[in-house]
């Protein structure tokens, strides 16, 4: 009888075309594929002024707090839960700086863990009412809303504060020192070379490891062309970058978090256990996991991290106002539904939330640069993220049946 | 008499099952009917066939109602014609008035709007009907589950029931609530009404019966008239459960050493009624190396039993002690009790086993991925190792370890529950109905796994509701009903016999 198994395994293990092998991984590309379509039909239409060095930077300054967010929101949703009060968050922890550093004269190396400490407080606080009294996450998080966007205006007194201190700006405007001294910002560059080489090697390195055991679907050719272009892909944007005024810090802010979140939800026990949760509750909770304290810890960190997006968010206008973050909440969800995640929860990776929230992002920008309305502009996302979930939900019943 | 209703070979099939099997049912007019069978009998079926909830051309077979042949579409139809069926799981709506439930879908109308006035009025009438001195705006969650089972019937009473079919009536009813109800019965009959009345209790059927009729695998047995001489309750036993031994089970000679569990005086009460003990001070020893049987019918607290032990994963107010090895144990959670060396295998593994999304491998390692980690970081390669060697020694169908465990069939889903479990490293496995909804090729090969099991020295429980299997697999079997055990049998001493009439009559023979 183990020969009858294992031959079958030898079976899946057989030779898979490129093209079979996308049609069974969809989903995985197509987001990715769509961002790439929406750029060049930006950079088309905006006579190449999408990629000029100046917007690409712009672009990450822009969607950076998206981003942050649409990590922690992966998780509550995954888990099966949902935050309406990160945009409030945002708002009220800007505020907070504000009131710290400006009224206060606080040091920014006060402040920032401060206000770290405040947004998870936050978090767990409504986490907490979530995880162990069992009341529904939208209803939490939307009280959430509308008592840390009051908060806000109390803060403020319904005025702007600011200005910042340099340091606490750099947080968000800042770029990386260049040793070299040029006009051009080789280390940038050099940087985005090292990223791109690393990712190749270590997804060769992953593969050979792979392939000791018996599971190896995906093509070598088809791993090496994905690779490649997203090596290259990363490579041309850090020279853009370079060429101006080199890589954002917020954009390596960004990219450890995301290889950080990447790595937990693909490789901690507790990211497993965060899926098996949403996937299925009841048995994650009859395998023994702890299911209330792992919610409660999953809102705490989705506070955490809109602090951080409030901070970055603030030092990037230099001013903490009464309506930062309004609306933020959605697009930080439509980023994470997006980019795949099931909305019954289970489902979901942070690079589709990521592509998810430039695939906004981009949007956002190309359609401003175009001169396209505000209003004709929400009808076009909100069109794209129903096409995005229905390309989703399609896919999986086709794949079902 | 004139029979009111005739059934004529029906015979009804769902994939791979044939449910029904040429089974005729005369029912006389004005009469009580009972219907009696193991669960998996075809009672249900047979009344889904009858009320059109498998509409007129998805069976074989014959309605007469009233002396002419019905062609139910649905239960509109057969309602229509005052066919009432009450199922065993209520179909009452909790937060929504007596009689709002009563009318609901039927709703007491003028001019297009809903006349309260007259709606209460009529709802206190029924209620009166049935002996229910509630007020008809009670909310139906505020009162218990026998008044609940009344209202059901008032709501029969509200469409003109001609002919009332009830599902196990008195299954979680209280003695004195059960006593009302066939009152109630008795009542209608009086009055004219038909009754179908399918129950496992044979001294509430022989109290109010007039004729009986045993399902047995899908076919009917036999039919008794109550009238022409005494119940003989040994026939109908012996009538409910004699049939050879279906399957085959493979051969074990068991060796069986010390006691390996203990658990004493375990009790436990019903999650939303505090006051309703579902276990009741249970006694359960098992040794190294034995396979132990959990006999009963459902409903009467066997997986109550096994959940409330496994972490306190059902029910409130739990007492009692549990001793592994002669040491006590803390089974308080999950986390606890696995520690302690006990598995539950559960019996609904796609709600409480099985992430349904996820992969096979990830399932297995789920209750222990501190196995495959290190410092909380999961070694994929060990992961899928554990995984492979599953796959192996329990012949998991699957292309490979990456399937998703909802595209499994049954039996190799239930194969990658017991993988999971194993996986934790138990001493004793509590398996809920292991083989619950699979062929007859993959129970050959989990009874082999289980027997396995048993050779290495695990204790292992089994919990099922086919009593063959008990009888084929276990070296004892303790007999459950109503939440306590009624008795203790030896492989050598038990038979199906007595095992039912242990059920039926709620004590030892």
């Amino acid at each position: 009888m183990t020969t009858l198994s294992s031959e079958i395994a030898e079976g899946g293990k057989a030779r898979v075309s490129v093209a079979d092998y996308l049609k069974h991984h969809i989903r995985d590309y197509g987001m990715l594929v769509a961002l790439v379509v929406i750029m060049a039909f930006f950079q088309i239409w905006t006579d190449g002024v999408l990629m000029k060095p100046l917007n690409l930077t712009n672009l990450f300054l822009q969607n950076s707090y998206i981003i942050i967010m649409a990590l922690g929101m992966l998780l509550v949703i995954v888990c099966g839960h949902i935050d309406l009060s990160v945009g409030s968050v945002v708002g009220f922890i800007g505020a907070l700086a504000a009131v710290m550093m400006v009224s206060y004269d606080l040091p920014v190396i006060v402040t920032v863990p401060a206000c770290l400490l405040a947004g998870a407080l936050i978090g767990a606080a409504q986490g907490y009412w979530i995880a162990y009294w069992r009341i529904p996450s939208f209803v939490v998080t939307l009280a959430g809303m509308l008592v840390f966007r009051g908060l806000t205006l109390a803060l403020l007194e319904g005025q702007s504060i600011g200005p910042f201190p340099k340091s606490f700006q750099a947080l968000s405007s800042g770029f990386i020192p260049d040793p070299f001294g040029l006009d051009f910002k080789l280390l940038s560059l050099l940087l985005g070379v090292a990223v791109g080489a690393g990712m190749i090697v270590f997804g060769l390195r992953a593969r050979a490891k792979q392939a000791r055991f018996s599971h190896l679907d995906e093509p070598l050719s088809f791993f090496l062309a994905k690779n490649g272009v997203i090596a290259a892909a990363i490579v041309y944007i850090t020279y853009l970058l370079a060429t101006y005024n080199g890589l954002p810090n917020v954009l390596i802010t960004m990219a450890v978090l995301i290889s950080a979140y990447t790595f937990f939800t693909t490789k901690s026990v507790p990211g497993r256990r965060i899926y098996a949760i949403g996937g299925n509750e009841k048995a994650a909770k009859l395998s023994g996991i702890k299911t209330e304290r792992l919610t409660f810890l999953t809102f705490a960190n989705m506070g955490m991290l809109a602090a951080l997006a409030g901070l970055i968010f603030a030092a990037r206008l230099n001013t903490a106002t009464p309506k930062a973050g309004v609306a933020f909440e959605l697009d930080v969800i439509a980023a994470v539904f997006i980019g795949g995640a099931s909305m019954s929860g289970g489902v979901g990776k942070i690079m589709g939330a990521v592509i998810g929230a430039f695939i906004m992002g981009v949007m956002n920008n190309g359609m401003s640069i175009m001169g396209v309305g505000i209003d004709w502009q929400q009808v076009i996302k909100g069109l794209v993220l129903l096409a995005a979930v229905i390309f989703d939900v399609y896919n999986k019943s086709k794949g079902e049946t | 008499m004139d029979s009111i209703l005739e059934m004529r070979g029906i015979t009804k099939t769902f994939p791979g099952v044939k449910a029904l099997d040429n089974v005729s049912l005369k029912v006389e007019r004005g009469e009580i009917h009972a219907l009696v069978g193991e669960n998996g009998a075809g009672k249900s079926t047979l009344m889904k066939v009858l009320s059109g909830v498998y509409p007129h051309g998805s069976y074989n077979g014959d309605i007469l109602y009233d002396g002419q042949v019905q062609r139910f579409r649905g239960i509109a139809d057969s309602e229509g014609l005052g066919i009432i069926i009450i199922h065993q799981e209520l179909a009452l709506v909790p937060l929504l008035s007596i009689a709002e439930n009563i009318f609901l879908g039927n709703e007491v109308q003028r001019f297009g709007a809903i006349d309260w006035p007259a709606t209460y009025a009529r709802a206190d009438e029924l209620l009166r009907k049935v002996g229910l001195k509630e007020p008809s705006s009670t909310l139906i969650t505020n009162i218990g589950v026998g008044k609940q089972q009344l209202v059901e019937i008032a709501k029969a009473l509200s469409k003109r029931v001609k002919l009332l079919i009830l599902d196990e009536p008195t299954a979680s009813l209280q003695e004195n609530d059960s006593e009302k109800l066939l009152d109630l019965l008795l009542e209608f009959k009086a009055q004219g009404i038909t009754s179908i009345l399918i129950s496992h209790k044979l001294n509430e059927v022989s109290r109010v019966a007039d004729s009986i009729t045993v399902l047995r695998d899908g076919a009917a047995v036999s039919t008794l008239d109550c009238h022409t001489g005494s119940i003989d309750e040994a026939r109908i036993i012996k009538d409910m459960v004699g049939r050879d031994m279906a399957h085959r089970y493979p051969e074990r000679t068991p060796r069986i050493d010390g006691i390996l569990m203990e658990v004493f005086d375990w009790t436990a009460h019903h999650p939303q009624h505090p006051d309703r003990k579902v276990v009741k001070g249970v006694n359960l020893t098992v040794r190294r190396g034995e396979v132990v049987g959990i006999a009963g019918l459902m409903g009467s607290g066997r997986t109550e039993l096994a959940m409330s032990l496994f972490g306190r994963s059902y029910g409130q107010n739990i007492s009692g002690r549990v001793k592994m090895n002669g040491q006590e144990v803390d089974v308080s959670s999950v986390g606890k009790v696995v520690e302690a060396g006990i598995a539950y295998v559960t019996e609904d593994r796609k709600a409480l086993g099985l992430v349904l999304d996820e992969t096979m491998a990830k399932n297995i390692s789920l209750s222990n991925l501190e196995e495959v980690s290190s410092h909380g970081v999961i070694d994929e390669g060990t992961e899928r190792k554990v995984a492979m060697d599953y796959r192996d020694a329990l012949n998991i169908r699957t292309p490979h370890v990456f399937q998703k465990v909802g595209n499994l069939s049954g039996g190799n889903q239930q194969k990658v529950v017991l993988s999971k479990w194993l996986f934790a490293g138990p001493e004793v496995l509590i398996l809920d109905e292991p083989t619950r909804g699979i062929d007859v090729g993959a129970k050959f090969e989990i009874y082999t796994i289980i027997n396995r099991l048993a050779a290495e020295g695990k204790g292992v429980v089994m919990i099922s509701s086919e009593m063959p299997e008990l009888l084929g697999m276990c070296d004892r079997i303790y007999v459950m009903n109503e939440g306590a055990f009624v008795g203790e049998l030896s492989a050598a001493e038990a038979s199906q016999e007595k095992i039912m009439s242990m059920i039926v009559r709620g004590r030892a023979a």
